[in-house]
C-alpha cells in the first residue's frame, strides 16, 4: 500500500464503515420486522397450538436430521412444504398422515436411514402438524423450487 | 514467552485439541450414516451425532480463541494477566460444562434433556447449533463475561496495540451477539431471523476480527515486519469484513420470510464477502516476502499461509458459488451448503487456531525458536494430509450437491426425484467423502504425533537488519 495511505485513514474507514453498516442493518431490521413481516408470516394464524407444535419440534431436535425452510441438517427431507407434499394442502389428510407416519417409525429396514420413534402423544402429533401447516404458509419467495423440497 | 501468566493458554490449547479429535470421530460416524443408514442406530441416531460434531467444533474453537487471547494479550499489553487464577477457574468451569453437555447429548434422550434442564422456563433448545440446554447457554455467557473482564483489565493497564484492540472488539462482539441465542419467539420466521444474529454475525462478522488479529500477531512475530505496516493491513481487512458481512447477512434472508429487497441486498453484499479473505492472502504473502528474519518455526509459517489461502477458498470462493439469489434458489439447503460449511470452517477457524498453537505451544514448552526439524516435518505432514483431505471432502460434497440440484431441484414437480431417491443416486460421492474423512483423521493423528517429538530448532537468522524491538 502506498505510504500516503496511513494507518489512521485505514482505522477511520473501519470505524466509519462498520458504524454506518451497523446502523443501516438495524434500520433494515426494523423495517423487516415491523413493516414487512406481519404481511408475510401469517401471524394472525399463529395459535397456541402452533407454538406448542414448535416446542415439540425443538424438544425432539427434529432439525438435527431434517431441514425447515432449507435450514438444518440435510440427512432427511425438507419439511416446510411437507404439508403440501404429504397432506395435499388439506389439514385432515395431513394430520392422519402424520399420525400414521410417526407411529410407524422406525422402519428397521436394514441399511436404510432410520428415524427414531419419539413416543409422541396424539395431541403432540396434532400440535406438530399444526406447526408444520402454519410454517408452510409463510411467504418465503416461493422456495423450494418444486414439491420435493 | 515474556510473561509467566501466558502459561494459562496451555490448558486451553490442549483441551481444544482433545475436543477436535472428538469432533472428527463423530464426523466419521456421520459420514458412514449417510451411506449405511442404520449404522449405530438406535444407540447414536444421526441427529445426536451431528449435534455432537457441530457443538464440539464450536466449543473447541472457543477454547482455541480463549487460549490465543490469554497468550497474546499480556505480551501485546506488556504486562502480566490480571488474574491467572480466574483464567484457571473459568477453564475448569467451561471444560466441565462442555463435557457434561456432550455427555448429556450422548446418554440422555434429547426431549428428556430438555425436560430435566427446565427448558420450558426459557425455551432455547432444539435450534441448529444452539442445541445446548439453556443452563449451558447461561454458563457460556458467564464464562465469556469473566474471560472478558480478565482480558480487559489486562489490556487496559498496559500498552494498547491495534492487535489487542481488534481482538478484544471481536470477543466483545461474540459475547453481545450470543445474547440472541436466548431469544426464541414462538413465531418461526422471527426466530430464524434473529438466530442468524448469532450464527452469521459470528462467523461472517466478529470472528473475522478475531481471525485477523491472530493472523496479524503471528505475522508480526514470524516475519519481523514493522508493526505499523501490519496494523494498517489489519484495519483494512476488518473494515472490508464488516462493510460486506453485516448487510451480507441478507443472503440468509432469501427464503425464510423477510421481504424481497433482501434478495438484492444479500446478493450484492455477500458477493463482496470474499474480499477480506482475498486481502488476507495478499497480506500474508506480502508480509512474508518482506520479512526481516527467517524464523525457524517453519511449521507456524505454513499454517499462517495455509489459513489465509484455505479461508479464501472455503469461505470466499465456495461461499460465492451459491450466494447469488437466483443460484441459491436451487442450492439452498443442499449438499453445496455442506461443502461450503466444511471448507470455510476448516480454512478460516480451525486453521487459525492451529496457527497460533503452532507458534505459541513450542514457546510455552521452552522452545523459543520452535520445535525440532523432525517435529516440524511431521507437523507439516499433518498439515498437508488434513488440508488436502478437506479439499477432497469439499469437492465430493460439491459433486453430491450439483447432482442433488440436478435431480431434485431443477425438474418440475412430478418429474423431480424425491429427496430419498436422490440420496440413493449420489451415494458414491458420500462414500468418497467418507474415505477422504478417514484420511483427515490420519492427518490429525500425524499432527498430534508431532507434539511428542523432542528437541528444538536453532535461533532465527536476521535477513534485513535488526527487527523492531517489540517483535
Amino acid at each position: 500500500m502506498a505510504e500516503r495511505f496511513t494507518k489512521s485513514m485505514a482505522r477511520n474507514i473501519y470505524l466509519g464503515g462498520s458504524a454506518f453498516f451497523v446502523l443501516l442493518f438495524l434500520a433494515l431490521t426494523f423495517d423487516t420486522q415491523v413493516r414487512a413481516m406481519p404481511e408475510r408470516d401469517n401471524r394472525d394464524q399463529l395459535t397456541d397450538q402452533v407454538v406448542r407444535g414448535k416446542h415439540v419440534w425443538e424438544n425432539n431436535n427434529c432439525v438435527g436430521c431434517h431441514s425447515l425452510m432449507g435450514e438444518g441438517a440435510y440427512f432427511a427431507p425438507e419439511l416446510a412444504n411437507v404439508f403440501d407434499r404429504r397432506g395435499g394442502g388439506d389439514s385432515e389428510t395431513f394430520r392422519a398422515y402424520m399420525n400414521a407416519w410417526m407411529n410407524a417409525m422406525p422402519t428397521n429396514v436394514p441399511g436404510r436411514r432410520q428415524m427414531p420413534n419419539f413416543n409422541l402423544t396424539d395431541k403432540e402429533i396434532d400440535d406438530l402438524s399444526a406447526f408444520l401447516e402454519w410454517t408452510s404458509k409463510i411467504d418465503d419467495n416461493d422456495w423450494p423450487p418444486n414439491i420435493e423440497g | 514467552m515474556k510473561y509467566e501468566s501466558q502459561r494459562v493458554a496451555m490448558p486451553y490449547f490442549i483441551f481444544a485439541l482433545i475436543l477436535f479429535v472428538g469432533q472428527i470421530v463423530f464426523g466419521l460416524i456421520l459420514g458412514l450414516q449417510y451411506v449405511v443408514g442404520d449404522f449405530l442406530f438406535p444407540e447414536i441416531p444421526f441427529n445426536v451425532a451431528r449435534m455432537v460434531h457441530t457443538n464440539l467444533l464450536i466449543v473447541w474453537l472457543l477454547f482455541g480463541f480463549m487460549g490465543a487471547t490469554y497468550y497474546m494479550v499480556p505480551e501485546e499489553a506488556q504486562t502480566e494477566l490480571h488474574s491467572p487464577l480466574l483464567a484457571w477457574i473459568l477453564f475448569w468451569v467451561f471444560a466441565a460444562a462442555g463435557t457434561l453437555t456432550i455427555l448429556g447429548y450422548l446418554f440422555v434422550d434429547y426431549a428428556t434433556l430438555a425436560d430435566v434442564t427446565l427448558n420450558k422456563l426459557l425455551p432455547t433448545m432444539g435450534r441448529e447449533f444452539l442445541e445446548q440446554p439453556t443452563i449451558t447457554k447461561i454458563g457460556i455467557a458467564l464464562v465469556v463475561v469473566g474471560f472478558l473482564y480478565n482480558i480487559m483489565m489486562t489490556a487496559l493497564k498496559g500498552r494498547k496495540t491495534v492487535v489487542n484492540i481488534v481482538l478484544i472488539t471481536g470477543l466483545i462482539g461474540l459475547a453481545v451477539l450470543w445474547m440472541f441465542s436466548f431469544y426464541n419467539p414462538g413465531n418461526l420466521a422471527q426466530d430464524k431471523y434473529f438466530w442468524w444474529f448469532v450464527v452469521h454475525l459470528w462467523v461472517e462478522g466478529v470472528w473475522e476480527l478475531i481471525m485477523g488479529a491472530i493472523l496479524a500477531y503471528v505475522l508480526i512475530k514470524l516475519t519481523g515486519v514493522d508493526r505499523e505496516v501490519i496494523e494498517k493491513w489489519l484495519y483494512v481487512i476488518i473494515a472490508m469484513a464488516l462493510i460486506t458481512g453485516i448487510i451480507g447477512t441478507g443472503h440468509h434472508f432469501f427464503w425464510i420470510g423477510p421481504p424481497e429487497y433482501w434478495l438484492w441486498l444479500g446478493s450484492v453484499f455477500s458477493a463482496l464477502e470474499p474480499l477480506p479473505f482475498f486481502m488476507m492472502v495478499i497480506f500474508a504473502f506480502n508480509m512474508i516476502n518482506r520479512r526481516r528474519r527467517n524464523h525457524p518455526n517453519k511449521a507456524a509459517l505454513l499454517w499462517a499461509m495455509g489459513t489465509a489461502v484455505m479461508a479464501f477458498l472455503g469461505a470466499g470462493v465456495w461461499g460465492f458459488l451459491h450466494t447469488l439469489a437466483p443460484v441459491n434458489y436451487y442450492t439452498h439447503g443442499s449438499q453445496i451448503t455442506a461443502a461450503h460449511g466444511h471448507m470455510a470452517f476448516y480454512g478460516a477457524y480451525v486453521m487459525i487456531v492451529l496457527t497460533i498453537i503452532s507458534y505459541a505451544v513450542p514457546i510455552l514448552r521452552g522452545r523459543p525458536y520452535g520445535n525440532s526439524n523432525t517435529a516440524q516435518i511431521v507437523e507439516m505432514w499433518g498439515f498437508w494430509l488434513m488440508t488436502i483431505s478437506m479439499v477432497f471432502i469439499t469437492l465430493f460434497l460439491t459433486g453430491a450437491g450439483v447432482l442433488q440440484v440436478w435431480l431434485q431441484r431443477l425438474p418440475e414437480s412430478g418429474e423431480a426425484l424425491s429427496f430419498m431417491a436422490t440420496q440413493d443416486n449420489i451415494s458414491l460421492f458420500y462414500w468418497m467423502r467418507t474415505v477422504a474423512g478417514t484420511f483427515f483423521m490420519a492427518g490429525l493423528i500425524v499432527y498430534l504425533g508431532s507434539f511428542f517429538i523432542k528437541g528444538q530448532a536453532a535461533p532465527a537468522e536476521e535477513v534485513r537488519g535488526p527487527a523492531p524491538q517489540d517483535a
